[in-house]
This record gives structure tokens, C-alpha cells and sequence, in this order.
């Protein structure tokens, strides 16, 4: 298919593509097996370039959107989702400081993410607060000079690995969801400590675990944005990296696909290659189409994105949301093509599938996001009515 | 720290396969790469000048089209690229193109080191390094694996050898060639793809080098390629039949009969 990608576009998806292949590849399976957080790769990656594709030029960054974004984490994805998510995570983490964070906060941070000098993490899920993210009960108090954290983020991405850290924590709890903010924590800082690290079935590259705050006290000019905005910068970063989970998603199948391709030709039974049989035919077939037309979704949800379009929330959920069902349902069709050999740890399907599966859960479960889609056909409606 | 870097671009394949009616490289679709060794040099040249600071300067030998091998040294982070092409310079020996890189080193000095792979994949003679330095006078130290340590006037450095390494100390300028124990190539850099799109690469012939035009080229190469072809692999298995001793006896046999014992 033809996506009319700049030339600078296309240079940033092969190089991320050498990387993948030359780098990740290789190791995806000791990484998985050994839960081993890919330093060596973020190395290889900050080396390249990558983590400037996402940042303005201004602070050292390539100045790229939504869509160089989603190219590399593609590419990453092709390959291993574990290494994917750790990169996108940091565009996660640094798209509420790129977006509201004064200019003060990006010119002490922003080089340094760029460079990739610094990793990182964003966290607003809790033990209580899931699909229902409003239901945060960390709490920062307002003291003399700054905030004091208290309370527990739990399932958070990079966690432990990165250096910064932006949180969704309320500053007037008795507002609930108006009351939070967004604040910045660097790793280090007296009364921030990590708990578990979270034994996963899949990304197991990814650092995944709780932080834990007592009492930790940060200065004032930590705070990004406005008091109270939190929440809303929150769902409004979500909308943006949104189509980046589709984009890993989108790898994922694309690797699956390739793989299960490979495993036809070559697979003698009954005299031939099954890949002659029209059932295996009429499923390869099917996962390209689904493959593409996710694609296709994802590249167009995040020029979406980066043309400033105000409303962007069903665009990127529904790429979201349908790459990563595609993800889900291509992977577990490469397992079954590549029956019990594809089964089996040795094969990349199995893990495939088990990454695939992250994606229809974590940044907005599906069902949510189907939610958030129907609520703007509703109001669209309501609107015309 | 000023370090020249010498790289060949050839075709990316071991299975190189030769025109029959003329005897040279079938180069239709095979892609052109750095020869793989020539990465090594690179590689260090940069490390080197990320350490002391300075320029890493690549230069080739070659026709037009090895400016892209130039174009991906600079992706990876050499600061300048130079070609060394000139109708006059095709067909050079070993000996040719050792002179002819010398014409050129002498526009760069002052340099401090000049850094070969050990050997390229096409060629594979391993000469140019050496013959290089003995053009220049320059002390020369084959199969380093690791440089030691390196200042202003002198280097110490670990060369690889058959059953071990061996530790020398040289002054500066020098000529090293690299084996591939000595680093792992990075991966170029997207900064460094679009630095190498805008670079200019001046190109230097005879006549920008001053070149006698019996030193280069065919003219200048004391060797001549008579023939080039593929061997042709004749292999024949046999399986001796019967116990062990009777399968010894027979093989001890052919032996003597074929005069190999």
C-alpha cells in the first residue's frame, strides 16, 4: 500500500526496521524468557536517534508527530512488543511535559529524553483506579515550598528503569477527578521507592511495577500545567498515544503474519506445502487483509493527530481498538497455522500472541474505549437532533 | 586527533560469481556494501575521535557509484568523505591503489593515524594496509584488536596472532589495520542519514592528486590478473563396507594408493 510517507518518514521506518532486525531480534527470546529490561537496545536506539524523533526541535529533538512515532514503534513491534512498549512509554511520559509543562521544565528534561539520556514513565493507575481512572486516591499536599506525596501507582510502565516520572495525583482530594494534578518526580527523590516488579505474561522486556510514595516531598515547580487539569491532560494524552498502541499492535500482526507465511511455504503435509491448501490460503489471506486495513487505521488516526485536530478521541480509539483486535485474533491464527510446532517456545508465534494480547488492555481497555466511542456518536447526535 | 580511515565498497555477497567470457565480477543485482572489515575501522575512528576530540576522515578508492559507501561512513559519524576516482585509476593492484592512497593521505596531513581493515571480502589479499605504510614510511601494526591506550606522539596496542596477542608500542603517525575483535559497529544515526543526504563529497583525481600516471592504475600495478573462476568442487564419497578392521584396511589401502601415505 502506498501511505505517501515523506522521505524522512521512510528513512526513520527502515532505520528502526535495521534495528529491529539486527538488534531486537536476536534477543527477543532470552529477553522474554529472562523478564531482562533491553538497556543494551535502549542504548542502541538513543545511539540512532529514535527517542528525537517525537521531540520538538527546539529541545534537541528531530521535531516528528504522532505518525514518526508509530513508525518506530511498528518496526520495534515486528519484532518484539516488550522492547516497543519501553520506547513508547517514554513518548508516553513525555508528551504531558512536551504539551504543558512551561519552558523551564522542557529545557531541563526535554534534551535529555531526547538524547535518551533519561527514560520516562507516566502513572496514573492504582490498585483502585483501572478503567476508572477518576477513582485515584494518591494525594500530593500543598506544603510550604512544594507537595507532599503520599499513596501507591501500581502497573506502571518503565518503572524502577526510568528516571522521571509524571503523575496523575489529586491536590484537593475533596474535588475528586477536578482535584488532580499532574507533577513530576525525578528517581532519587527521599520518600519515592519501587515495590513489586510484576511478573507478566507478556512484554516481559518491559519493567512493569508500583511505586510507592511516603511522604516524599517535591518542589513546587514540579507541578506541570495547572492545579486541578490533571485529569483532563491525562485523557487528553491519551487521545494522542493512542494510535501509538495501535501501532504496536499493527507490528505485532505484521511479524505474525510474516512468520506464519514463512512456516506455510515450508511445512510439508500431504505431499505439499500447506500453504496449497485453500483453508490455510483463505486464512493467510484474511490476516493480510486485516493486517493492512489496520494499518491503514493507525497511519490515518495519527495524521489525525498531528494535523492539531481538536477532536481526536474517536479516531484514536477506534484505531486503537481495531488494530489491536486485529493483533489479537492474526496472532492466534499464526499459532494455529503453525500448529504445535508454532506452539512451542522456539517458534515467535506463541509470544506473539501473548504481546498481542497487552494491547486490547492496557491504554483504555477495548470496551472503554468502545464506550468513549459511542459517547461521541451520542453527543454528535444530540448535537444535529 | 586526526584519524583517515581507508574503506572499499564491494559487493555484499560471498558468493561472488565471475563472468566466464571476461573474467570479471558479475555485479548485476548484487547490492554494493562497505566491505564488512573496513566497518571495524570506522568504528574505532569515530570511538577515537569521541574520546580526543579531533576529525575522522574517510577516504575510497573506486568508481562514481562508491560515493555511497562514503555517503554511509558519514551516517555513521565520519566527519568528511573523499573519493579517489579517475578513469586512470581502474584497474589497480594492490601496489596501485597503496600508492594512490598515499597521494591522497598526503593532502590530509597532518593526521595522526590511519586505520584499514584487515582484508576485503572481494580482494582479500590483506596487502593494502601494509603496502600503504611502506608508501608512506609510516610504522605499521597489522590485526590490532585493541588499542590500549593512545596519546599525542605514541600508542599501545593489541594485535592479534595465531596462538595468542601481542602488545607493541608505536609512534604516531601509524598505519593500523583492524580485525573485527576490536569493537561492535554502531548503526547509523537518523541525525547522521541526513548529514550524509546534504554532504558534499569531493571527488580527487589524477590531476587534484598530482598522480604520475605510470604509478596508478593498470600502468602502476606490478601484478596482472590472468584468469579468474569458481573451482570446480569434485567431491566423491565412498563407504567402505565390513567391520571395523576390514574398513581401517581398505582405508589405509586407497590411502597408499593414492600416495598419501
Amino acid at each position: 500500500m502506498e501511505y505517501f510517507l515523506s522521505e524522512e518518514q521512510q528513512t526513520i521506518k527502515s532505520l528502526a526496521r535495521k534495528i529491529a532486525e539486527e538488534r531486537v531480534l536476536p534477543v527477543r527470546a532470552e529477553l522474554d524468557e529472562k523478564e531482562e529490561f533491553p538497556w543494551a537496545i535502549i542504548k542502541d536506539l538513543a545511539d540512532a536517534d529514535m527517542f528525537r524523533v517525537f521531540i520538538p526541535q527546539k529541545y534537541e529533538g528531530l521535531g516528528g508527530g504522532c505518525l514518526e512515532l508509530c513508525l518506530v514503534v511498528e518496526e520495534l513491534s515486528r519484532a518484539c512488543g516488550g522492547v516497543a512498549a519501553t520506547y513508547a512509554v517514554n513518548a508516553l511520559g513525555s508528551y504531558t511535559l512536551m504539551e504543558y509543562g512551561t519552558e523551564e521544565q522542557k529545557k531541563k528534561y526535554l534534551p535529555d529524553i531526547a538524547a535518551g539520556k533519561k527514560l520516562t514513565a507516566f502513572a496514573i493507575s492504582e490498585p483502585t483506579a483501572g478503567s476508572d481512572a477518576s477513582a485515584i486516591k494518591m494525594t500530593a499536599e500543598k506544603v510550604a515550598g512544594g507537595y507532599r506525596l503520599n499513596g501507591t501507582k501500581q502497573f506502571i510502565t518503565n518503572a524502577g528503569e526510568a528516571e522521571l516520572y509524571t503523575l496523575i495525583v489529586l491536590t484537593d482530594p475533596a474535588r475528586g477527578a477536578r482535584g488532580a494534578s499532574a507533577i513530576l518526580v525525578e528517581k532519587g527523590t527521599p520518600g519515592f521507592t519501587f515495590g513489586k516488579k510484576e511478573k507478566k505474561m507478556s512484554i516481559r522486556a518491559s519493567a512493569t511495577g508500583e511505586l510507592i510514595f511516603r511522604n516524599c516531598l517535591v518542589p513546587e515547580e514540579n507541578l506541570i500545567g495547572k492545579e486541578g487539569m490533571g485529569f483532563i491532560q491525562a485523557m487528553r494524552l491519551f487521545d494522542r498515544s493512542r494510535p501509538g498502541i495501535g501501532a504496536q499492535a499493527v507490528g505485532i500482526a505484521q511479524g505474525a503474519l510474516e512468520v506464519a507465511v514463512d512456516y506455510a511455504q515450508q511445512r510439508i503435509q500431504f505431499g505439499q506445502p500447506i500453504i496449497s491448501l485453500p483453508v490455510v490460503q483463505d486464512m493467510l489471506a484474511e490476516m493480510a487483509i486485516q493486517v493492512e486495513a489496520a494499518r491503514a487505521l493507525v497511519y490515518a488516526a495519527a495524521r489525525t493527530v498531528d494535523s492539531g485536530a481538536r477532536k481526536i478521541t474517536e479516531a484514536s480509539a477506534m484505531a486503537k481498538v481495531f488494530a489491536s483486535d486485529v493483533a489479537m485474533k492474526v496472532t492466534t491464527d499464526a499459532v494455529q497455522i503453525c500448529g504445535g510446532t508454532g506452539y512451542m517456545k522456539d517458534y515467535p508465534v506463541e509470544k506473539m500472541m501473548r504481546d498481542a494480547k497487552i494491547t486490547q488492555i492496557y491504554e483504555g481497555a477495548n470496551q472503554i474505549l468502545r464506550n468513549a466511542i459511542a459517547v461521541e456518536l451520542r453527543k454528535r447526535k444530540a448535537r444535529t437532533a | 586527533m586526526n584519524i583517515v580511515v581507508c574503506l572499499k565498497q564491494v559487493p555484499s555477497t560471498t558468493q561472488v560469481k565471475i563472468d566466464p567470457e571476461t573474467n570479471t565480477l558479475i555485479r548485476q543485482g548484487i547490492e554494493n556494501i562497505i566491505n564488512p572489515f573496513d566497518t571495524y575501522a570506522i568504528e574505532e575512528g569515530i570511538r577515537l575521535r569521541e574520546r580526543f576530540g579531533g576529525r575522522v576522515t574517510a577516504i575510497s578508492m573506486g568508481p562514481p557509484q562508491a560515493e555511497a559507501a562514503l555517503r554511509e561512513a558519514i551516517s555513521l559519524g565520519v566527519d568528511e568523505g573523499i573519493l579517489l576516482s579517475d578513469p586512470a585509476f581502474a584497474g589497480a593492484d594492490t601496489w596501485a591503489t597503496s600508492c594512490t592512497l598515499s597521494m591522497a593521505l598526503g593532502k590530509l596531513e597532518p593526521y595522526d593515524l590511519v586505520i584499514c581493515g584487515r582484508q576485503t571480502l572481494d580482494g582479500d589479499t590483506g596487502q593494502v594496509g601494509p603496502q600503504l605504510a611502506e608508501v608512506l614510511n609510516l610504522p605499521f601494526i597489522a590485526y590490532v584488536s585493541q588499542i590500549e591506550e593512545i596519546a599525542d606522539d605514541h600508542m599501545r596496542v593489541r594485535r592479534m596472532v595465531e596462538d595468542g596477542y601481542e602488545i607493541m608500542e608505536s609512534p604516531l603517525p601509524a598505519v593500523l589495520t583492524v580485525v573485527k575483535e576490536i569493537n561492535t559497529p554502531r548503526l547509523p544515526s537518523l541525525r547522521g542519514i541526513a548529514r550524509s543526504k546534504s554532504a558534499t563529497i569531493p571527488v580527487w583525481g589524477s590531476k587534484e592528486l598530482n598522480a604520475d600516471p605510470g604509478k596508478v592504475g593498470l600502468a602502476g600495478s606490478f601484478t596482472r590478473v590472468m584468469r579468474i573462476f569458481s573451482p570446480q568442487r569434485v567431491c566423491r564419497g565412498e563407504i567402505f563396507q565390513g567391520d571395523v578392521t576390514d574398513q581401517v584396511d581398505c582405508l589405509i589401502g586407497r590411502l597408499k594408493d593414492d600416495g598419501l601415505l
